[in-house]
């Protein structure tokens, strides 16, 4: 039999006539954006509409809360947790999970500690060190998790129990290092000039602006896939004023003393900063980013590919553990030393809350680096809040614990929306 | 048969565990020609492709590529080679947009970063040649792709590399009637590129208008290898249901 009598259809590029432009204008885009949230995908939105509900709380409720010195308080305090949860966002990706990386935050961060204090290094040496003991820690529990099989909960829990004993064993019970290295404490406690501030600031802002109206025209002219142009200059907006506004908080004066003024951005922000940069590049413009996103996805699929899985997940659990290295090193410069029980308590709890309620699933496949540093700042400020509150601490164990339930229930059900809606 | 084949495989075993899926299989692909691989649910056609693309290792047996004896490990190292499999269960990423799968593994790059312009053109390209009408955007997850448009998006990762082997696991089993012409045609247009294709199929009108040689498996045993010219409908049914036909196929012992 012949089925020569159907037409050919005409292979026209006409076939994608309507790709090659964009949604027409804002209201399309918007109306686009509401589907997406419907159909389950809400990005950064919970986490922001959270942050700004608690912000608002918790200036209600507290007189001290929005001073220019608890804010520059919240922004030390939530350092660390946005760099341990960046780190994380790499392992979820692959549907795995860390255990131990709050305490590979405080083994670390004790060798370099132990460097300076007892072998008299300088301190790019012992951060080095520091961080170079994070990846191995890092290999070490990639390689036990992709080459022996052993799922990443019960390798990183067997590890969360050894690197306890580690540094158990490198300071001593009850006992603790100082961190008096005036750069590595410099990171929590000194300012940027207010100068250098309001630069790096507009710096950000304008890079971002002149990047993301490049790429507009870029897209434009080669008739590619883009957003209308007021949703880009509405993303813009949407960074410039949270950075210009912090800016302008921070380079004001703080200090309750007038005779010692307290004033610009700590320089644990541009650190962040700089990691959020980095990070968002490595998992949006590389392929090695692409391939992470790949095998969280779909492993067979992307062992088809070609790609070399365990190198990634091997890859995965290093960065993880190297930035929680770097977190460790930044919750030692803000304690001014590292003690037996760094690391411990709810540290990772709260990283892996961070990157959950900014949106980073626990399923896999999805996650960007920017979910660490929203849903950072929420813990912290939920931390920061209570605190000014006078609530015994169970309240907040209790609230923190809520919230994270409350976002692994919303990255639960909307990955059911997800597959019922058929997104991605 | 003419001349040397562009793949063969000489007596490949393939075992998982306790079941003997593929016996002392004889597998030849021509250039320039289509060569259906045809046989029952279970028969090993799906395991013998993957044999070929590295994702399984054959347990003994040849492998032969372009007239040299070849060793095919990984997916990568048949892709190298000029071998693209478009799988049965067709291996997309629901995570990624449709130029992110179609370029998966194999990015174009500027300098360290990913070239999404250049990609993003050739994908268009590519899934227009196929005729995806229905898709809205290039940029748009598989997840939320039909079950026909994520077979074509499969297919289309498939022919956008210059590739010397396409091999095609039952490419048309969720596709409509305008698009299994498209893909029948494709497959019918690589061959006639010069390109050795293999499809599997189990719709014998399909097989019987474009492939010039029919492979037949029968529980894990080439049951017939003959010229598509030489046999008929009835015959290749009967190769597929019962490891025989007539004078064709295997002996009676292998056969039952
Ligand atoms: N990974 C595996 N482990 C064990 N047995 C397997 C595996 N893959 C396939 N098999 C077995 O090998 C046999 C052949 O399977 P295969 O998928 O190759 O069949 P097929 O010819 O492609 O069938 P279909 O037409 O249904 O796609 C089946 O009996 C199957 O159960
Ligand atoms: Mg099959």
């Amino acid at each position: 039999m012949s089925t020569d009598t159907t037409p050919t259809p005409g292979l026209a590029g006409s076939d994608f006539a309507s790709d090659s432009h964009s949604a027409a204008g804002l209201r399309e885009a918007g109306r686009d954006y509401l589907n997406r949230l419907r159909g389950g995908d809400m990005g950064a939105l919970p986490a922001t509409l959270g942050l700004l509900a608690l912000v608002i709380g918790f200036a209600i409720a507290s007189d001290t809360f929005l001073t220019e010195l608890n804010i520059a308080n919240l922004i030390t305090q939530a350092g660390a947790i946005c760099v341990l949860a960046m780190g994380l966002v790499f392992v979820l990706l692959l549907g795995d999970i860390d255990l131990s990386a709050g305490f590979a935050g405080a083994t670390s961060a004790t060798v370099a500690a132990l460097l300076i204090r007892d072998q008299g290094q300088p301190w790019p040496v012992a951060v080095l060190a520091g961080i170079a003991t994070g990846a191995v820690i890092g290999f070490a529990l990639g390689m036990l998790v992709a080459k022996l099989g052993i799922p990443s909960f019960v390798v990183t829990l067997a590890f969360f129990l050894g690197l306890q004993g580690a540094l158990l064993r490198m300071i001593g019970q009850g006992g603790s290092v100082r961190v008096d290295n005036e750069f590595i404490r410099g990171i929590s406690i000194d300012n940027m000039p207010v100068g250098a501030g309001w630069a790096f600031a507009g710096g950000v802002v304008a890079a971002f602006a002149i990047l993301s109206l490049l790429r507009h025209r870029r897209q434009v002219r080669q008739n590619l896939q883009h957003l209308p142009l007021s949703v880009v200059w509405f993303k813009i907006i949407g960074l410039a004023v949270p950075v210009l506004g912090l800016a302008a908080v921070l380079n004001t004066n703080r200090s309750r003393n007038p005779n010692f003024p307290i004033e610009g951005i700590p320089w644990v922000l541009p650190l962040v900063g700089f990691l959020l940069i980095f990070w968002t590049y490595v998992l949006t413009r590389t392929a090695f980013g692409r391939h992470l996103y790949a095998v969280g996805g779909n492993r067979e699929a992307a062992r088809r590919a070609g790609i070399n899985v365990d190198r990634i997940r091997v890859s995965a659990f290093m960065i993880c553990s190297s930035m929680a290295a770097i977190s460790g090193i930044i919750a030692a410069s803000n304690a001014g030393k590292v003690s037996a029980s760094s690391g411990g308590s709810n540290t990772l709890l709260y990283a892996v809350g961070a990157a959950v309620i900014g949106g980073t699933s626990l399923f896999g496949g999805k996650g960007k680096a920017r979910d660490a540093v929203i849903g950072g700042l929420v813990i912290a400020t939920i931390a920061n809040g209570l605190g000014l509150l006078d609530q015994p601490s169970y309240i907040n164990f209790v609230v923190t614990g809520s919230v994270l339930l409350l976002a692994a229930a919303v990255d639960a059900v909307s990955r059911r929306r997800r597959s019922a809606a058929g997104v991605g | 048969m003419t001349g040397t084949p562009l793949l063969e495989l000489k007596n490949v075993n393939k075992i998982f565990g306790a079941v003997h899926v593929l016996h002392d299989v004889n597998f030849a692909v021509h250039p320039g020609q289509v060569t259906a691989l045809v046989g029952d649910n279970g028969a090993g056609k799906s395991t013998l492709v993957k044999t070929v693309a590295g994702i399984y290792a054959a347990d003994s047996g040849e492998q032969w590529f372009d007239g040299q004896q070849v060793n095919i490990t990984s997916p990568k190292e048949a892709s190298e080679l000029g071998i693209e499999v478009v799988y049965q269960d067709l291996a997309l990423c629901d995570n990624l947009d449709i130029v992110e799968n179609m370029f998966l593994g194999r990015e174009l790059k500027k300098g360290p970063l990913l070239d999404e312009s250049t990609m993003e053109e050739r994908a268009r390209e590519t899934l227009a040649s196929l005729s995806v009408r229905t898709v809205k955007s290039v940029r748009q997850g598989v997840a939320s792709l039909s079950g026909g448009q994520r077979q074509t998006v499969a297919i289309a990762k498939a022919v956008l590399w210059n590739s010397k082997v396409v091999l095609l696991d039952e490419p048309t089993a969720a596709l409509g009637v305008a698009q299994t012409r498209q893909v029948l045609d494709l497959v019918r247009r690589l061959a006639d590129q010069g390109l050795g294709v293999v499809l599997i199929s189990h719709n014998m009108n399909d097989v019987f208008e474009v492939a010039d040689r029919i492979t037949a498996l029968y529980l894990g045993r080439v049951a017939a290898d003959v010229a598509t010219k030489d046999v008929t409908h009835g015959q290749v049914v009967e190769l597929i249901t019962a490891g025989r036909s007539g004078n064709l196929g295997l002996a009676p012992a292998a056969a039952l």
